[in-house]
């Protein structure tokens, strides 16, 4: 029951490297982020629980056996973290086959922003100073405010085109 | 009685098992998966009868005494949240089952949907009914494995690109929630929830704390609560429509649920409450600023998913019994109206080409009947006299000025804007895609909806409606559990009747 500094460090060390890991864009840099987190997990829930001889009636004096319960949730965990895993890398491979990469791109509305931002570094610097975030409105639809949203901005969300 | 608490889980799992057999054989199949649905609803009808008229039911897993083995408990809010996620997921996989038969293989992949369907049912009932915290764990992971699965049905570049970021943070969470079950098993020895209670209740305040607050992490993520949400407006939307309708319904609904029993079961003395409150706040707020700024009818209602669940945590944070018997309405309320919408969103998809404001218009002229089935809903989400949301903003409201102070009357006042801006984002789209001079994004969309599709969006907004109705006897049942969960001791006594050891 006595906590054990060199276990209690290597949880740290698992936990660290897997943020660390879990922080990239690369999926299968994050898989081996998940991975580590994991094992650091389930060292964690070892730790947590009585250490001792193997928990067999009649093999070990009760008071000298080790938890089970606690291998029991470490073993239940390490199948779920082998189906997930099998999952993700199977998700890595199909990015890889899609993209020719694995890495997470951005959500569409981070890519609206970047569309904004070049279209308006495009039409120069003064352009539309300090009316915020959007493009002046006008041009060909934005006669009816009633009618049509005031934003001429393209809005496929599907467009993958502009990405590189 | 008590044979009934599993079947919950082990119809839909069984269902899961039979429907993967018999996956060449599509009507052999869809008949599985209905039928498995339609026993789970009435097993939970059953089960709420029970625990309303005669006490929590509770059910020794394989026959071990309770702290030694799992318990499954089913009690009034247990079984509350059976019935209402029953009817939902039911009316959508008969949704999802019209839009598969009229165009076959396309959207929906028929072979694995339905398994995976019913495995994601069974680890929600699974969770709703547990009474052990690695149970629960398991419950989310099932439920979390499968909603991976649905979500990335097809594997295209979009679902993908949105799958990969869903997943990181499922298991991110997850594995914050080990974490806490390990540091609470390390901590008081035992995961049966009401063992836990007591054992809890003895630590040092310090500690009891820590494993608050690592617990409150772990189910924050998964209920979508402001700072940790910003998952969820970006992955849900690219899911097919069915998909997106049930996991707006219930996955984070399951979150809420799970903070419930922490706040009530585990941590009764609300230490938390305060910040809980703000974040309510923040959630309500960011949520809704959000989804103003979307011109995307699916990502507009992510957006009102997340800033909704403000008003969830809001009752839950007050800790009173009003509060309480508020926030569980209004769960049963936001599980049915908001997985409605996502239906009529994907309808408006099906019959204009694309759910994006700009690309479509005139829906209202060009079919009526999507015209209601989406209003409807919509006034009833933005909180419209005379629907259930309503009452249950109202009900969470007279709590909050009840219990008086500076932040409740200020998550009243927030509420209240919230409330207005939802119907401002509602009106929005009522009039970009409804109002306007006709215009559809796909001219060769087939005019005729499929009837099942229609039919089963259509009881979802009976459903919703009937909330109104059945608003007096709901509010009964969930005053009852909300007495029964701040009381903790009817939990405790129906899985230890003589004490806990």
């Amino acid at each position: 029951m006595t906590p054990n500094l060199v276990q209690a460090l290597v949880v740290g060390v698992l936990f660290g490297c897997g943020v660390i890991l879990l922080l990239e864009r690369s999926l299968s840099q994050v898989l081996i982020g998940v991975l580590l987190l994991s094992n650091g997990t389930n060292l964690l829930l070892l730790l947590g629980s009585r250490s001792g001889g193997a928990p067999i009636v009649g093999v070990t004096p009760e008071a000298e056996m080790s938890d089970p319960l606690a291998q029991a949730m470490v073993l239940t965990a390490v199948v779920i973290t082998l189906g997930l895993t099998a999952f993700l890398l199977a998700m890595a491979y199909r990015s890889w086959q899609l993209t020719g990469h694995d890495e997470v791109r951005d959500d569409p509305e981070d890519r609206r922003i970047v569309r904004r931002a070049e279209r308006r570094e495009l039409a120069g610097p003064d352009d539309n100073a300090g009316e915020g975030p959007w493009p002046p409105s006008g041009g060909p639809v934005g006669t009816d405010p009633e009618q049509v949203d005031p934003e001429p901005a393209p809005r496929r969300l599907d467009d993958e085109a502009g990405r590189a | 009685m008590t044979y009934l608490v599993p079947l919950p889980v082990v119809v839909p799992l069984l269902g899961a098992a039979l429907a993967l057999v018999l996956a060449r054989r599509r009507i052999a199949q869809r008949t599985t998966s209905v039928t498995a649905l339609v026993v789970t609803l009435v097993v939970a009808g059953m089960l709420l009868w029970q625990a309303h008229w005669y006490g929590p039911l509770v059910m020794h897993v394989g026959g071990w005494p309770a702290p030694l083995g799992i318990v499954l408990v089913a009690d009034q809010l247990a079984a509350l949240m059976l019935v209402v996620s029953a009817a939902v997921t039911l009316c959508v996989l008969l949704y999802s089952i019209g839009e598969a038969r009229t165009d076959p293989g396309e959207r929906t992949p028929v072979v694995i949907y339905h398994p995976t369907y019913l495995v994601m049912t069974a680890g929600v009932t699974n969770a709703f009914l547990t009474g052990d915290l690695f149970n629960l764990f398991v419950g989310f992971e099932i439920l979390l494995a499968a909603s991976y699965v649905l979500l990335t049905l097809g594997g295209t570049q979009e679902r993908i690109r949105a799958g990969a970021t869903y997943v990181v943070v499922g298991l991110m969470s997850s594995l914050i929630f080990l974490v806490a079950v390990g540091l609470v098993y390390a901590s008081t020895g035992t995961l049966n929830l009401a063992q836990l209670a007591s054992r809890l209740d003895d630590l040092p305040a310090g500690l009891r704390l820590a494993l608050h607050c690592v617990l409150l992490l772990a189910f924050a993520i998964k209920a979508a609560i402001f700072p940790l949400a910003a998952w969820l407006p970006d992955s849900y939307p690219t899911a097919p429509a069915p998909v997106t309708a049930v996991f707006a319904g219930l996955l984070t609904k399951v979150g809420i649920y799970a903070i419930i029993r922490t706040e009530t079961l585990l941590f009764p003395d609300n230490r938390v409450g305060d910040l809980l409150l703000v974040l309510a706040l923040l959630t309500m707020l960011v949520g809704i600023l959000g989804a103003i700024a979307q011109s995307d009818i699916k990502r507009l209602l992510s957006f009102t998913l997340v800033s909704h669940i403000g008003y969830l945590l809001f009752g839950v944070a007050l800790a009173s019994g009003p509060a309480l018997t508020a926030a569980i309405f209004y769960v049963v309320h936001h599980i049915t109206v908001q997985t409605t919408l996502f239906l009529a969103a994907g309808l408006v998809d099906r019959r204009a080409g694309s759910t994006n404001l700009d690309r479509i218009g005139g829906l209202a002229r060009v079919a009526p009947l999507l015209g209601v089935l989406f209003l409807v809903p919509a006034l009833n989400l933005s909180g419209i006299p005379p629907f259930s949301g309503f009452l249950g903003k109202l009900g969470l409201f007279q709590a909050g000025v009840s219990v008086g102070g500076v932040l409740p009357w200020l998550l009243v006042v927030a509420g209240t804007a919230t409330s207005l801006l939802t119907l401002y984002a509602t009106t929005r789209v009522w009039s970009l895609a409804f109002w306007r001079p006709p215009r559809l994004a796909d001219p060769e969309a087939s005019a005729r909806l499929p009837r099942l599709m229609v039919g089963a969006t259509t009881v979802l907004v009976l459903l919703g409606v009937g909330l109104t109705v059945a608003a007096g006897p709901l509010f009964a049942v969930s005053a009852q559990a909300a007495d029964d969960l701040r009381e903790r001791a009817p939990y405790v006594r129906a899985v230890f009747p003589g004490g806990p050891p």
